[in-house]
Order: C-alpha cells, then structure tokens, then sequence
C-alpha cells in the first residue's frame, strides 16, 4: 500500500498544508469544530474545489480519474449519505481491482443465483461491525445513527480503499461500539498498510491509537506537542 | 359552416358577465373583484395586440418579422422557465439552460411539421407557425420547468446522497441517476396526462376553437392529435435537453457536486 502526501494542499479555511503519511501510518487531526478538519479531508478527496497536489506513492491526484481517486482515498464522512431504501444496494459496489482478482467466472454465477449469500467475506466485514448478515435487509431508515456510522465505514472498507480518511469515525458511537470500530481501522491499517487520516476531537482516542497528530491552530495544520 | 364574425356588441355582453362577477364578488366580500377587472381588461389588451400584429404579419409574410415574433415568445419563454425555479442556476445559465433546450425541441419541431408534415408554402407561413410554435413554446416550457425546479431542488436537497456515491467511486452521471430520472419523470406527467384524458374529460382548446370557426369536426380532431403529438415530442426532447445540459453543470470536470453553481433558495437570500 502506498503512502499519503499532500503537497501544498489549500482547502478552504486552511494555509496551504504539506505532510506525509507513510503506509500502514495513523495520523489524527484535531482542532476546535469549524476550524477545517473536515475540509481538509474533503479537499483531499477532490470534493471541493481546492489546489495544490496529492499523491498515493508515486502517483499524483491529478493524473487519476475523480472517481477512481476517491476509490482510492476512502472518505468516510461525519454524516454518512443513504440513497437506496434497503442497506444491501450500498454494498453492490466492488473496486475494479477487487473484481479482477475475485476468483473463477462459475462463482461468479453463483452469485447471481444467492445475490444475498454471496460473499463470506462482505459477512465476516459486517459481523466485525456487531451486524448479521440480514441487516443488508434493513431499510436505511430504520437504523439509528451510531449504525448507520458503522454501516458507512462497513461499505467504504467492502472497496479496499489504499488510504482512509476518517472523519469523526466514533463520534455517535456507546464505547462497545466504539472500540469495534477502532479495531477494525487498526486492523485494516495493520494488515493492509492503508495510510489512515483520521479527524476526531477525542483526546483520549488520540492517546490511545495515535502516532502521529497535528492540530488545526488559526488557520494552519501544525504537529501536535507530545502530552 | 362558416364563422359567424364577432361584433362589439357580442364581446361587450360577455364582458358584462364578467362586470357581474365581479360585482357578485364586491357584495359577497370575496375580495377578488379588483382582480378580476384587471385580469379581464389585461386579456382584452394582449389578445386585440396580438390579434394586430398576425394581421400584419399575415399580410406582409416577411421572414424577418416573423423571425422577430418567435425570438420575442422565445425569449419570453425562457424567462418564464427562469422565474418558476426555486434553486436556479447562476449566471447565464439560469436563462440559458431553459431557452436553449426550448429553442431546440420547439424550433426543430415546429420546422418538421411544417415542412415535412403539414407541408406549408413557404414553411414560414406565419398562420402555421405562429400559433403551432405557441402551443410548442407553452407545454415544453411548463415540461421544462417542472423538471429543471424537481433536478435542482433534489440535488441541492439530496447532497449527501450525491455525495455518499461520489465517495464510493461512482461517476457524476451515476450519482446523480435517479435523481434526474425522478425530475425528468415529473416533467412528462402533465402531457401524458393531457393525451389520456383528451376528449373525454376535456375538449382541447385547440379544437374547441376550430370547430367554432368552422371546420369540420373531423380536420379539427387530426389537427387537435397532431399538435398533441407534437408537444409530447417537443416537451420529452425539450426535458431531456434541460435535464442532461442541467445535470452536467451541476457537477465539475472532476465531478464534484457543485451547489455554489446554484442561486440561494427564494426565502433564503
């Protein structure tokens, strides 16, 4: 998995930004709310408009695709959007590596024929978040937000992002759950070597998983002093 | 059969029905009554103008006045279609839009049935043209609309949704699907409904209007389904005009939702 490195990136609200990430890194980035964190991370995903560069390793955001990119960088955003009415069409999606490498074309028709049953690994994914496979059944508007939360990062993680880009990722979420999820991330980041760039105002979840951490202080993104 | 002309006299009795309404609306408090004699009088004005100038129009059949008259209902057109968004986009685009894709499917449109169906000598005969791009301009524009307001006040409602499959790697067109096929879905309903229900619920205007001139019933009921066929046409290609032309803008070359492109909502600004 490569690194994460923004080259003089200007997201709205913010000075110019420089850092890097290496691959497998976890970053944290704090700051009062409406101070640009999850602008930062926008910008990075190329949902704003915005200048400046990012690169995954070697290759630059500006020589990829807009959706392959944002395949890529996985934002999971505060507020996670739903556009279907049931769960299960939010996980349709595979990235087109994953496709490729999936395995010989007669699992592939038994997919068509157990839509739901398909993969043992979109089941072990959502059993890892505290769900049953049955929840892909579940109308969106039946979940409550700390569900929907883990759903969101369920579905973004079922595309194997190379990096994450966390915004406020527990913030709704009873510390059962929470820790759930942070092991999952640490997980993903462990096995897969995804850069992750996570925002959260949690101090202790900071102290708890953080390597490195910046804070955002009167407009600039600076490292954050050890406690 | 033959018209029978319309004196003073006749016009004058039913606008004293009119004045009775009117009247009627004074002494029950209905508080319309002002209303009413304005609109009355402000029909009175537009329709004798407009009378006037097809007059002359059909009088001189000079190509560049007529050209002039459909710019004007054109151009009239497009604003109409400005003014009925709640969310329009901004710039030149707001006006653009609207017009553009009108001037497409009406135009392209009533040039086809004038030419190649009615076939009309010279095509730009204004007795044919003016009143077929009249019922052109007025259904695709309520068609376009509809379906511009539902688009862009979806989008601008629906950002998280959009947004949440940009995320997950789906192209501008992708993310914003059912969304446009939603808005153009409710810009065909008033003239698909319009064809169901013609000459069983309603008499068309049109034919209504033919038939007290003086034609035939028959020539009246084929013109009637010509020109309904016409506006489907016209308000379907008119619709997805605006709507594929609408749906690119709202979105940037490295498909971002971009709701900055639209004007604030009426209450807000």
């Amino acid at each position: 998995m490569p690194s994460l490195r923004l080259q003089q990136l200007r997201p709205r609200l913010l000075e110019p930004v420089s850092l890097t990430l290496a691959a497998g890194a976890l970053g944290f980035v704090s700051g009062p709310s409406g101070a640009g964190k999850s602008l930062l991370l926008r910008a990075i995903a190329d949902l704003d408009p915005n200048d400046g560069e990012v690169f995954l390793g070697d290759q630059a955001r500006s020589s990829v695709a807009a959706p392959d990119w944002r395949r890529r960088v996985g934002l999971l955003p505060a507020e996670s959007g739903w556009w279907a009415e049931t769960v299960a069409p939010h996980f349709a999606r595979r990235s087109a590596g994953a496709e490729r490498t999936h395995g010989p074309v007669d699992e592939d028709a038994r997919h068509r024929q157990r839509p739901r049953q398909q993969d043992q690994e979109l089941d072990a994914l959502l059993r890892r978040f505290g769900f049953e496979a049955d929840v892909l059944d579940w109308t969106v508007l039946r979940l409550s937000t700390g569900e929907r939360q883990r759903l969101a990062l369920a579905r973004l993680l079922w595309l194997h992002p190379q990096a994450l880009l966390l915004d406020e990722a527990t913030a709704n979420l009873d510390p059962a759950n929470r820790s759930a999820v942070e092991a999952v991330v640490e997980d993903y980041r462990r096995r897969r070597g995804a850069a992750v760039l996570w925002a959260s105002h949690d101090p202790e979840q900071r102290a708890r998983l953080g390597d490195v951490a910046w804070v955002i202080r009167e407009h600039r993104l600076v490292p954050e002093e050890g406690p | 059969m033959s018209l029978i002309p319309l004196g003073p006299f006749d016009l004058t009795l039913a606008a004293g029905l009119v004045l009775l309404l009117a009247g009627l609306s004074w002494r029950l408090h209905l508080g319309v009554e002002r209303r009413i004699l304005v609109a009355a009088a402000r029909s009175t004005v537009q329709l004798i103008l407009l009378g006037l100038v097809l007059k002359v129009l059909f009088e001189t059949t000079d190509p560049w006045l007529i050209a002039l008259l459909a710019l004007v209902m054109l151009s009239v057109a497009g604003w109409e279609v400005m003014a009925r968004q709640t969310r329009r986009f901004r710039g030149p685009w707001g006006y653009g839009i609207g017009a553009s894709s009108m001037f497409l499917s009406s135009f392209s449109i009533t040039v086809l049935a004038l030419t190649v169906i009615i076939g009309v000598e010279p095509w730009y005969q204004p007795q044919y043209l003016i009143p077929l791009l009249g019922m052109l301009l007025g259904n695709t524009m309520s068609g376009i609309a509809i379906a511009l307001d539902g688009l862009t006040r979806q989008a601008a409602e629906g950002r998280g949704r959009i947004e949440a499959r940009l995320l997950l790697g789906a192209s501008w067109s992708e993310a914003i699907a059912d969304i446009r096929r939603d808005a153009l879905r409710s810009g065909l309903i008033p003239i698909v409904n319009a064809m169901a229900s013609a000459g069983i619920v309603s008499l068309p205007g049109m034919m209504t209007g033919q038939i007290l001139a003086g034609s035939p019933p028959m020539e009246a009921a084929k013109y009637q389904l010509l020109i309904m066929f016409l506006i489907a046409a016209g308000t379907g290609l008119g619709s997805v005009a605006a709507i594929w032309a609408g749906s690119r803008r709202l979105f940037d070359d490295r498909h971002r939702l971009r709701l900055d492109r639209l004007a604030s909502g009426r209450g807000a600004a």
